[in-house]
Order: structure tokens, then sequence, then C-alpha cells
């Protein structure tokens, strides 16, 4: 049976009172988007504290979304690695992706909010169909900000989201990549305050976003435990991977284990082109403490604050920032993060897609590559997060790590 | 809590003036990198009452698409917030035509954080800066950390409220702002329209209310929205005044650089 945590957040590692990770987190928002946040951040947890909230979250999740979600034992892939390898098959979700676990509980709390219009920004796509389909599921309109250069690498995911009745709004300003799609998306918010509910697709945002999709994706960890309890008679891994691009599958995968620090918890970010090339998107390597999207966290900045445009092979990597709680979870030591070029990540989907049949998204194969690097002893066990499928990201794979013009 | 006693050129202001007054929003570094004083000295010229200076960022979700590319312009030529102190630094004090008017930075917090908070501070008051507004400052992170050096650089420190902000919460935005209010004319980024609907009316007729009832103590100036003569005196019906922005970036953008004198001179006497 899934539930749904509403007491487990992490003492150390959980939101503050007044939204705040150590020095992260926050709500650093313009007065227009006050009173819609705030609201949100005063009845949130009762909401999805209530009993009728849960039971249909997790009837959904069910019966919609298809969890719970295997963990499956990859023999092939820990026979060459010399490890014993799961991975949780976030891609077998409804969807083909983590991302769904959110918008459903998202648009349960915006109905109860009597909300009649969402908007959300992605980057890959997949948080846009997750978005659009729980959309189409409640009857809610729909309207989608994302990348012009998006738009482009990840078009699949594009006429998904019209077929399923939602409106993809270009976000040409900047980069013109994840960061301008979630600019474009707060300024809707902020033009249309009164009908409108915006769901995040990330544990980003100013507070209670962070918490609240941590809250909703932790589904994942809770499932490992469980699952891990039965296949090897003990409900901690020695290792999580995960890719970061805000956070959200990673968090979702940690959660349960942030007090256990037997666990190591291991976050990789895209390196892109390499770390020091000019065209990467690792944040903690290259990051420093700022303000963007509403909270603060470790941000790619120029000395002078401004944001730097990150580059990434994988859309949903393609971001400046990372959650708060993922900056404080770097900070305090808790988490490793380690950066994994598009080159590796590439390599690492195709190889996963010879040795299990599964071919990964860009973004999860990431998370795959440090297996490379990881060096786990023969006994030790490694849960690796499959966040999503590959099927978006075919035709990057078959033209190979091009150039893109920046 | 103790109301900030900041006195500076702000209050001179709105405690002489009788007639609206009329504030002009630009960004620092655009149309070119150096154009800051050469804007100062026009619109002070062609007696405009305040001005506020904008300091682009990157990433600036509260501005429509005109401020945005301004924004975008501006650092593209390479305006950083050093270089703006630097542009500033003689503007108060220069033989010839030295600026007198309030002059207010308004900006976006990282950059300001970035570039220390208290050095920020210390150079806005040795420039002869008088105001900052930061819309995605919390007001609680103001009074916690910030509010001290203000108080000690003589700097006020001006909030926003807007068509959905309670009555209880204007009050305190209030009581934490200093100087003037900032009020947002409408639902949306900066750039759009100021439509005179019933819920308009309302809206600064509720404003106009609270001030003269003594509910809230600052003066209160309308932004967002204001472009032209009719929303300008519309806008002043209500509130001390008003700050037009985007509409004075627009046709800054469109002037050659020599014509900008003469561009800011026509457009400040349409409004006026
Ligand atoms: C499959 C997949 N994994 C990971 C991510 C990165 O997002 P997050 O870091 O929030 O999990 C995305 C984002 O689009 C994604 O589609």
């Amino acid at each position: 049976m899934t539930t749904l945590s509403i007491t487990t957040a992490s003492q150390r590692f959980g939101v503050s009172e007044r939204g705040y990770y150590g020095t992260f987190g926050g709500a650093f928002i313009p007065e227009m988007l006050y009173p819609n946040v705030e609201h949100l951040r005063s009845v949130y947890l009762d909401i999805i504290s209530e009993a009728s909230f849960q039971e249909e979250f997790v009837a959904l999740l069910r019966d919609y979304v298809g969890r719970p979600t295997p963990l499956y034992f990859a023999k092939r892939l820990s026979d060459f690695y010399k490890t014993r390898i799961y991975l949780k098959r976030e891609d077998l979700n409804h969807t083909g992706a983590h991302k769904i676990n959110n918008t459903l509980g998202q648009i349960l709390l915006a109905k109860r909010l009597g909300k009649k219009r969402i908007i959300a920004e992605t980057g890959a796509g997949q948080h846009g169909v997750a978005t659009a389909t729980v959309c189409a599921l409640m009857g809610l309109e729909c309207v989608v900000y994302m990348g012009a250069v998006d738009i482009e690498r990840q078009k699949p995911n594009v006429e998904r989201m019209k077929l399923l009745g939602a409106q993809v709004v270009a976000a040409k300003s900047g980069s013109q990549t994840l960061k301008d799609a979630t600019n474009e998306a707060m300024r809707d918010w902020i033009t249309n305050p009164e009908n409108t509910h915006y769901i995040i697709g990330s544990v980003v945002g100013p507070h209670p976003y962070p918490d609240m999709v941590s809250r909703f994706q932790s589904v994942i960890s809770e499932e490992i435990m469980r699952q891990l309890e039965e296949k090897e008679g003990r409900p901690n891994p020695d290792y999580v991977l995960a890719c970061v691009g805000g956070g959200s599958n990673a968090v979702g995968a940690f959660y349960h284990f942030l007090d256990d620090e037997r666990v190591r918890l291991i976050a990789l970010e895209a390196a892109g082109k390499g770390v020091n090339t000019g065209f990467s998107a690792a944040t903690t390597a290259l990051g420093k403490s700022g303000v963007l999207h509403g909270s603060k966290t470790l941000l790619m900045q120029t000395p002078d604050g401004q944001v730097v445009e990150p580059f990434s092979i994988s859309a949903g990597l393609d971001y400046p920032g990372i959650g708060p709680i993922h900056a404080h979870l770097f900070a305090s030591g808790r988490a490793e993060f380690h950066a994994v070029t598009d080159d590796e990540a590439m390599q690492a989907g195709k190889f996963l897609a010879r040795t299990e049949g599964i071919i990964p998204a860009l973004e999860t194969a990431h998370a795959l590559a440090y297996l490379e690097k990881l060096a786990a002893k023969p006994d030790e066990i490694v849960v690796v997060n499959l966040s999503g499928r590959g099927d978006k990201d075919l035709q990057t794979y078959i033209n190979g790590a091009q150039e893109r013009p920046h | 809590m103790t109301a900030n006693t900041t006195q500076n050129r702000i209050n001179t202001l709105f405690s002489e003036r009788t007639t609206p007054v009329l504030s002009v929003y630009f960004t620092a570094g655009f149309p070119n990198l150096h154009d800051t004083s050469t804007i100062l000295s026009a619109l002070q010229a062609n007696d405009v009452d305040m001005i506020e200076i904008g300091m682009p960022f990157s990433d600036p979700v509260a501005d429509g698409e005109i401020i945005q590319e301004s924004s975008s312009q501006a650092l593209k030529n390479g305006m950083t917030t050093e270089l703006l102190f630097a542009q500033l630094r003689d503007v108060r004090t220069r033989a010839e035509n030295p600026i007198t008017m309030p002059l207010v930075l308004m900006g976006y917090v990282n950059p300001v954080i970035q570039y220390g908070v208290e050095r920020f501070c210390a150079d806005c008051a040795e420039v002869g800066i008088d105001g900052v507004i930061l819309p995605d400052l919390p007001p609680e992170v103001f009074e916690e950390e910030w509010k001290p050096l203000f108080e000690r650089y003589k700097l006020h420190h001006i909030l926003l409220i807007t068509p959905q902000t309670p009555e209880e919460r204007i009050r305190r935005i209030d009581e934490i702002s200093s100087g003037f209010l900032y009020a947002v004319s409408s639902s949306g980024t900066t750039g759009g329209a100021l439509a005179m609907d019933d819920a308009r009316t309302a809206y600064f007729q509720r404003l106009k209310r609270l001030k003269e009832s003594s509910k809230i103590q600052n003066p209160v100036i309308i932004g967002f929205g204001i472009r032209d003569k009719a929303s300008f005196d519309a806008a002043s019906e209500y509130a001390a005044g008003a700050i037009i922005g985007s509409a004075f970036i627009k046709e800054l953008g469109e002037a050659s650089n020599e014509a900008l004198p003469e561009t800011i001179r026509r457009f400040v006497a349409k409004v006026r």
C-alpha cells in the first residue's frame, strides 16, 4: 500500500517553520505573488493531511499512475559493476517519469483551492506532459511555458502536451531554456493572481514549494524502503544515486534516508561539456549562494549577481540553480555532489539500453554514468533512481552529443 | 517596532509639493552604457520630480517585455552595480547642473546581495541615493537583517502593495516602508495599460481613504501602466503622484543618441 508521508520530515534536513533549509530557502517573491504563495503556505499541510486528500491521492497513484513502481534488480548491470544494483523504475509511471507524483498531488490541491487554470514551466517536457495529463484528468485549463530551444530538442513531448489539450507557450528570452520558462510562468501568475495555480515542477521556487514537492515525491523512497526490506531483508541501501536538475527525483529518492547516515546519498549534476568549459550546469561546483525564482540557493552567477546561462545536453538538467534543500544537503555534507559530462551521460544511457533493455532519459543517464566511478563493494546495495524513460531523447541519442549553438 | 526616522530629499519633496509628483524610471546602461548622466540631467532640466534608476537583472520576473529587453541590453552593454555607482559618483557634486531631486535605486535583490548589503548601502549614501526599491526582498528579511543598515545610511526602503494586498497587510507594509509606498496599479508585470475600470477605481479609492484617514502614514505613488498624460492624471487623482517606466524606456530605445535630451524633453512635456 502506498501512503503519503506528512509527518516524517527530517529534523535536520526538513524545512523550518519559516521555510528555510539551513541558510537556504525562504520566499523571495515580489508582493504581487505574495497572496497566492502565502495562502498556499498556510493551507498546504492541512490539505494534504486530510483523509479525503490522502485517499484520492493514493488511489490515483495506484490506479492511474501505476504505483508502486518496481524496484528492479539489474543483474547484468550488477555483474558488470561487481555490486548489487537496483533500479527504481520511475520510468514506468504513467507519462514516463517521476514528475507525475508531484503534478497529481498539486492538481488535487489546486482543485481544493478552487483554481480553474493551471500553469507550469517545463524543460525536458516531462513535467509539462505530466501537468497537461492531470489537467486533462481533472478538466482544468492548462498553459505550459517552455524555452524555445527546448521546444526544438524535445519535440515529441510538445506534441504530447498539445494532444492532451494544453497550450504550449515558447519562452524566447535569455538562453530559451528552463530558467526562462520559469520566468515566464511567474509573470503569468503575477498577471493572473485570482484563478490560477502554478504547478512548479521541481523542489525549487518560494516556500512552500520545495517542501510540498518533496513530500509528494517522497513516495519514491518510501517504496524503496519497503521493497528493499522484502528483497534484501533490510530497508536501507548503502547508496542512493539520482540526477539533479532542480532536484525533485533526487529528493524523492533520498527523503526517507536523510536521517540515516549509513546511506550515502549521491546527487549527479550535469557538467555539460565539462565543469570548467563555460558550457555547464554543475551548480554546486560553479555556484554561490544567491536568489533566483523565489528562493535563496546555490546559483551559477557572475560576480555582479547576474544569473549565468547553463548548458547541458539534457533539457531537464539545464538549470542554473538547485532546490534549496539540495544546497543544504551539499553545504552540510549530507549528500555528495558530482558532475557528469554530456558524453559520459550519453554513453551510460546507451549502455543501459544494451545491458538491461531499458532506454533511460538523458537526465537519468547522468546518474547511471556515476556507476563507473562509484566502486561499490560486491555485497553493497546501490539504488539508482531511474527517473524517466528515454523516448523523448531518441533524436539526441541518434545524433550524438552535437554542438548546440548557444 | 520603531519607524524609520530617516529624513532626506524624498520627505522634503512630499512635504513641499502640492501638485502631483511625476517620477520617471529608466534602466541604467540603456540605450547606451554611459547614458546615465545625460538622462538624469535631461529629466531634471524638464522638471521631473523624482527619478528611479533601474539596476538591470538577468531574470526580471516582475517586468514586462520592454524592461526585460532594456535590462538585457544594459547587461550586454556592460552595466554592473559597481559601474553604476561610479557613474553616479559626481552627479550631486559636479559644478555644472548637479542633480538635486530625490534619486531612488530599483532592482532585484540578488545583485545587491552579491555586491554586499552594507557596501551597497554605504555607496548609496556616498553618491546621494535617497531610497531603494527591491520588490523581491521579503519585508521580514528586510526588518531582521537589512533595516539597521538602511537607517545608518539614511536610506528609505520603499515597498510595494498591489490590488490583492489586504488592508491589514497594507498597514503593516506601510509601517516597514519609509519615504513613500509604491502602489502597483493592477495585476501584472510592468508595461501593461492602465484600465480605469470599476475594480481599479475602487482600489485607488481604498488607498486614498486609507491615507486620508491616516491609517497609512507614507505618501502613495502609483506605478505600472502609467504611460501618458491621461493615465498620469487619472492615477494622480487618488495618490501623491505616479511613476512612468516602460513608456519612457520605449521612447529612449527608439531615439538616436544625439536626440536623447530632446526625446526626453518631448516625452515629459506630453505628460505634464
Ligand atoms: C526524467 C527526468 N529526470 C530528472 C529531471 C530533472 O528534474 P529533477 O531534478 O527535479 O528531478 C527531469 C526534468 O525534466 C526529467 O524529465
